[in-house]
C-alpha cells in the first residue's frame, strides 16, 4: 500500500518536473535568456590586492591603518559614516589616549546631543567613548545631499561585499570611460545622468564620482608618497580593520588552538590504538 | 544460523572485553595524557564563557564622568550619574565645613575627617555616591528643599540613616559613610570622576 | 540495552553507591555509555557522527545561551547588538563565530550521519523508531537554524524570512492568513524577530529531548554495524567504555580541529556577505540564497517552474517539504532484508548516484536562478524523488544481494586473514 502510494507520488513529482524541464528547454530555445552584462568580461572581477592582513598569518600594519584613517577622514568622512566604530577603538591602530581625545574633540562632524538647560536638540564635541557621528542626520538628508543616492556606512564594507578589500580598492581606482564595444553590446548600460561608469561595480555605473583623483590629495604624516594607488590601498586596509578589529587576536588564538588540538588528536589516536590493541576490529 | 560460540575464536586475545580496573595495561599513560590534555582544553574554553559576562568595552569606556562645577553655587548640590549610580556633588558653605571639622573622630561610626574625604585646597567640594550604605536607597538632601536630616547633611527616608555635612553616618542603621569615588580636579571648575 | 552478557553496574566507590541506591543515575550512565553497553566491535568511523552531532548541539546551546546575554531581539537594534557582541563584548567575536560556524558543523555532521544510515540500512527493522525520531530531529534542526539566521537582521535574514514565510501563502485559501499569523504582520518585522528569538531559544531543548528518545530507541536493539548482521554473541561486541569512548575522543579531536580552523581562519567563508548589510525592506538582494545546508532543498523548490493543475509555487513547496517527509517512509519503501549496502551492489550504485545528485542539487541551490541551473535542478530533483519513491521499492524486491557473513566476528576475522570453520565466501570488501 505504502509502495503503491509512494510510486504514485514519485511519478507525479517526476512528471511535473519533466513538464517544467520541457518548458524551460523550450523557453531557452525559442527565446533564450539574454546574457546579462554581469556575466561578461565587461564586468570586471576585483583587481588583485595584497594586504598585510591577508591570509592565515595576516597582521595589521598600524602605520598603514593610520594612513588609511587619514584618507577616510579627509576624503570619505564628509559623506560616509563608520558608525559602528568608536573613537576609543583608534587606540588599537597606534594612537595614544591624548591623540584619541584630540581626534574625537576635533572631529568636524559634531555629536548629536540635548541642551542640558533648555532640553532642545543640540550638538556637542565627541569624546573617545562616542561612536563616529554620521555626516547626515538621516537617510532623507543623505539622499537629498547626494543626488538621491545613499552613501553606505563603511564600518563593515569589506565583509559586506564579495571581494572584500580588493573590491573596495578596485572601485576606488577603477573608474574608466565605457568602451565602444561595451556600448554596442549592451546599449542599456550607457551611463545615465548623475552616475559614473565603473566596470567593477555590479551595475557598471556607480553614484559616487571618483574621489581619489590626484596624487598628493592627502599629505601623509609618515612621509609615504600619497599616490592615488597608495591612498586607495591604505583606505581599503583601514576598512578591513573597521570590519574586523579582532583579526590579529583571532589569528593568534587560532594558532594556539589549532596546535593544541593537533596534539590532542595525536594523543587521542595513541589512546585509541592502546585501548584497541588486543581486539581485532 | 551460526551457533553462539562463547569459546574464544582462533587468533583472538582471551580477554578482549574485560576491563580490569587493576589491569596495568589499561592504566596506560597515553590514555591519561589524552584525557588530561583535553581536560586542560575544556578548562581554558570555560574562561571566555565566564569572561564575556564582565563589563564590555563600551561599558568600561563610559566608566568616567566629567562634572562641571562652575554652575554649582556655595551651599548648593547637584545630582548626576556616575557608572549608572547617583552622584552627589555639593559645594559646602564655610559653616558646613566648620561643623564637619568640629566633630570628634571618636563619635563617628566610620571615622574619617573632612580632609580625608575631599581634595587638598578644595575641602568645600564634597563628591560622594548617592547610595545609602545600609541597603542602597538614594538619600534625600541633594535637591532643593529636600530633607537634610538631623545632621544637616543627607537623610535616608527608607530606614532613617542620617549623614552629616561631610556625608558621614551619624545615626541610623547604615554602617559606613557615603562612598567617595576616585576623582581628580582637571581645573578649578571641573572634575573627572572614575 | 538487551544483551545478556552486558556487564552489570557494581560500584566500589562508596559515594557512587550511595547516590545509585537513591537515584539510579550512575547505573543509567553506565548502561548507556559506560562499560555496561555492549557495542559491535566492527564499527567504522561513520559511527562517530552521532556523538559528534550531540557535541555540536551542546556547543550551540552553550554559545547560544551566552550570546543571548548580549543580543537584543528588536528590529531597530538587533543588527547593532550583534556588532556590539563582535566588537565590545569580551571574547564576543569568538562566541559569535563559534555559534555561526557551529551551526554549519552541526549540519555537516548530521548529513554524514544520515548518509551513514542510508548506506548501512540503519533505518530497517527493528530500528525504524530510531530513524523516525532522527527525521524529527532533522526537521527541528532546520526550523531552529532558519530562525537563528533571521536574528542578526541582516539583508539575508530579512529576505530569507520573507521568502520562507512566503511559502505558506502558496497553500490555497488559508495560505495568506497563516503567513500573516506566522509573521505577526504583513512583512517580517519586530513581531517576527521577537517570536523567532523565543522559539530559537526553545527548540534546541526540544531537540535534546528527542535525542534522548532517539538514543533510548537505539539502545533497545543496540547499535547496528557495517555488515548489517545482528550481534550473535559476546565475541561480537566490546563494551562502549573504553573502546568507543576512546574512538569518539579521537573523532572529537578531528571535529574540533576542523571547527577551529574554520572559526579562526575563515569564519565568513560559509556565510553570505549580504548579511553584513542591515535589513532593508525596500531593497531586495540580487540573489537571495539561504545558508548552504538548505541549498539542495532550495534547488528542489525552484525546480518547479511550470504550472500543472496546481500552481508551480505550490508544487515547489509541496516538493520541498515532501523531499524530507518521504524519509519517514523509507523503512517501508526499502523492503530488502539485507541491511548494509556492502552486500547490495545494485542499491549501492544507486546510493552513490543519490549522493552525487544531492551534491549537484546543493550546487544549484546556491547558484543564480538561470535556465542552466533550472534545467539541472529539474533533472536532479526528478532523480531524487524517483530514487526514494520508485527505484528503491523496485530494486529492494528485485535485487540479489551478496552472501552475508554468518556473524560479525566472522567478518572481522576474515578481514584479518584468520580462518574460521563456518566462514563463507569473503564477505567484506
Amino acid at each position: 500500500m505504502v509502495r503503491n502510494l509512494a510510486m504514485l507520488v514519485g511519478a507525479a513529482f517526476v512528471a511535473v518536473l519533466a513538464w517544467s524541464l520541457f518548458w524551460t528547454v523550450k523557453g531557452q530555445i525559442t527565446e533564450p535568456a539574454a546574457v546579462t552584462v554581469e556575466a561578461t568580461e565587461f564586468h570586471k572581477h576585483p583587481k588583485a590586492l595584497a594586504l598585510p592582513s591577508d591570509g592565515w598569518f595576516g597582521k595589521y600594519d598600524k602605520r598603514q591603518l593610520q594612513r588609511g584613517f587619514q584618507v577616510y577622514q579627509e576624503v570619505c568622512a564628509a559623506c560616509h559614516s563608520i558608525r559602528l566604530v568608536a573613537f576609543r577603538d583608534l587606540k588599537e591602530i597606534g594612537y595614544n589616549d591624548a591623540q584619541v581625545k584630540a581626534i574625537a574633540k576635533g572631529w568636524k562632524i559634531p555629536q548629536p546631543s540635548i541642551n542640558p538647560e533648555t532640553g532642545e536638540v543640540a550638538t556637542r564635541p565627541s569624546v573617545p567613548a562616542d561612536h563616529f557621528p554620521a555626516p547626515f542626520a538621516n537617510e532623507t538628508a543623505a539622499r537629498a545631499a547626494n543626488n538621491n543616492a545613499l552613501p553606505p556606512d563603511l564600518s563593515l564594507m569589506t565583509k559586506a561585499r564579495h571581494g572584500g578589500a580588493a573590491y573596495v580598492y578596485s572601485i576606488l581606482t577603477g573608474y574608466e570611460p565605457q568602451s565602444k564595444e561595451l556600448l554596442k553590446a549592451f546599449p542599456d548600460v550607457a551611463t545615465p545622468q548623475g552616475l559614473h561608469a565603473n566596470p567593477y561595480f555590479p551595475t557598471m555605473n556607480i553614484a559616487m564620482a571618483q574621489q581619489l583623483t590626484t596624487d598628493g590629495q592627502v599629505t601623509y604624516m609618515d612621509g609615504t608618497k600619497p599616490t592615488v594607488d597608495q591612498m586607495a590601498k591604505d583606505v581599503s586596509a583601514f576598512m578591513v580593520w573597521t570590519a574586523e578589529p579582532e583579526l590579529e587576536s583571532r589569528h593568534t588564538a587560532g594558532f594556539a588552538v589549532a596546535i593544541f588540538l593537533l596534539i590532542f588528536c595525536f594523543l587521542a589516536w595513541g589512546a585509541y590504538q592502546n585501548v584497541w590493541r588486543d581486539v581485532k576490529h | 544460523m551460526a551457533i553462539v560460540d562463547t569459546a574464544v575464536p582462533p587468533g583472538e586475545d582471551p580477554a578482549p572485553s574485560h576491563e580490569g580496573v587493576d589491569d596495568p595495561r589499561r592504566r596506560d599513560f597515553i590514555n591519561i595524557a589524552a584525557v588530561a590534555w583535553i581536560g586542560v582544553g575544556a578548562g581554558v574554553v570555560v574562561l571566555p564563557l565566564v569572561n564575556q559576562m564582565s563589563p564590555s568595552a563600551d561599558v568600561l569606556a563610559e566608566s568616567t564622568t566629567e562634572v562641571d562645577l562652575s554652575k554649582i553655587a556655595v551651599g548648593q548640590a547637584i545630582k548626576t550619574k556616575f557608572r549608572g549610580q547617583p552622584l552627589f556633588v555639593r559645594n559646602l558653605t564655610p559653616k558646613e565645613v566648620a561643623e564637619a571639622e568640629a566633630v570628634p573622630l571618636g563619635e563617628l561610626r566610620d571615622p574619617q575627617t573632612l580632609a580625608q574625604r575631599t581634595k587638598a585646597g578644595h575641602t568645600n567640594w564634597l563628591i560622594t555616591l548617592g547610595v545609602c550604605t545600609h541597603l542602597g536607597c538614594v538619600p534625600l538632601g541633594a535637591g532643593e528643599g529636600e530633607n537634610r536630616g538631623p545632621f544637616g547633611g543627607y537623610f535616608c527616608p527608607c530606614h532613617g540613616s542620617a549623614y552629616d555635612t561631610a556625608a558621614r553616618i551619624r545615626k541610623g542603621p547604615a554602617p559606613k559613610n557615603l562612598a567617595v569615588p576616585d576623582y581628580k580636579f582637571t581645573s578649578d571648575t571641573a572634575v573627572t570622576v572614575g | 540495552m538487551s544483551f545478556p552478557w552486558a556487564k552489570h553496574y557494581a560500584p566500589t566507590n562508596p559515594l557512587m553507591k550511595w547516590v545509585d541506591e537513591r537515584l539510579p543515575l550512575p547505573r543509567f550512565v553506565y548502561n548507556a555509555v559506560g562499560a555496561g553497553y555492549p557495542v559491535p566491535r566492527n564499527l567504522n568511523y561513520f559511527w562517530n557522527f552521532g556523538v559528534l552531532a550531540g557535541a555540536a548541539l551542546a556547543i550551540q546551546i552553550v554559545t547560544g545561551i551566552v550570546l543571548a546575554m548580549h543580543f537584543a531581539a528588536n528590529a531597530g537594534v538587533a543588527f547593532d547588538s550583534v556588532e556590539h557582541i563582535m566588537r565590545d563584548v569580551n571574547g564576543g567575536w569568538f562566541l559569535r563565530y563559534a555559534h555561526a560556524t557551529g551551526a554549519s558543523m552541526f549540519f555537516v555532521v548530521v548529513y554524514i550521519h544520515i548518509f551513514r544510515g542510508l548506506y548501512y540500512g540503519s533505518y530497517k527493522a527493528p530500528r525504524e523508531m530510531v530513524w523516525l525520531l532522527g527525521v524529527v530531529i532533522f526537521l527541528l534542526m532546520m526550523a531552529t537554524a532558519f530562525m537563528g539566521y533571521v536574528l542578526p537582521w541582516g539583508q539575508m535574514s530579512f529576505w530569507g524570512a520573507q521568502v520562507i514565510t512566503g511559502f505558506f501563502s502558496a497553500i490555497p485559501g488559508i495560505g495568506d492568513t497563516i503567513r500573516v499569523w506566522l509573521l505577526g504582520g504583513y512583512a517580517p518585522g519586530d513581531a517576527t524577530l521577537n517570536r523567532f528569538f523565543s522559539l530559537h531559544y526553545l527548540l534546541p531543548f526540544v531537540i535534546a529531548a528527542v535525542i534522548i528518545l532517539h538514543i533510548w530507541a537505539l539502545h533497545i536493539p543496540g547499535s547496528s554495524n557495517p555488515t548489517g548482521v545482528e550481534v550473535k554473541g559476546e565475541q561480537d561486541t566490546v563494551p562502549f567504555h573504553p573502546y568507543y569512548t576512546a574512538k569518539d575522543g579521537m573523532g572529537l579531536g578531528v571535529f574540533l580541529l576542523i571547527f577551529a580552523l574554520l572559526l579562526f581562519f575563515a569564519p565568513n567563508y560559509l556565510g553570505h556577505p549580504d548579511n553584513y548589510i542591515p535589513a532593508n525592506s525596500l531593497s531586495t538582494p540580487a540573489h537571495i540564497v539561504p545558508e548552504w545546508y538548505f541549498w539542495p532543498f532550495y534547488a528542489i523548490l525552484r525546480a518547479f517552474s511550470s504550472n500543472f493543475i496546481l500552481d508551480a509555487k505550490l508544487w515547489g513547496v509541496l516538493a520541498m517539504f515532501g523531499s524530507i517527509l518521504l524519509l519517514f517512509f523509507l523503512p517501508w519503501l526499502d523492503s530488502s532484508p539485507v541491511r548494509s549496502a556492502n552486500y547490495r551492489p545494485v542499491y549501492r550504485t544507486f546510493f552513490w548516484i543519490l549522493v552525487v545528485d544531492i551534491l549537484i542539487l546543493g550546487w544549484c541551490g546556491g547558484s543564480a536562478a538561470t535556465p542552466f541551473y533550472a534545467m539541472l535542478s529539474q533533472i536532479c530533483a526528478a532523480y531524487y524523488f524517483a530514487h526514494f519513491l520508485i527505484i528503491i521499492p523496485i530494486i529492494s524486491r528485485a535485487e540479489r544481494p551478496r552472501p552475508l557473513p554468518n556473524s560479525i566476528t566472522e567478518a572481522v576475522l576474515s578481514k584479518h586473514g584468520g580462518t574460521s570453520p563456518a566462514q563463507t565466501a569473503p564477505a567484506a570488501e
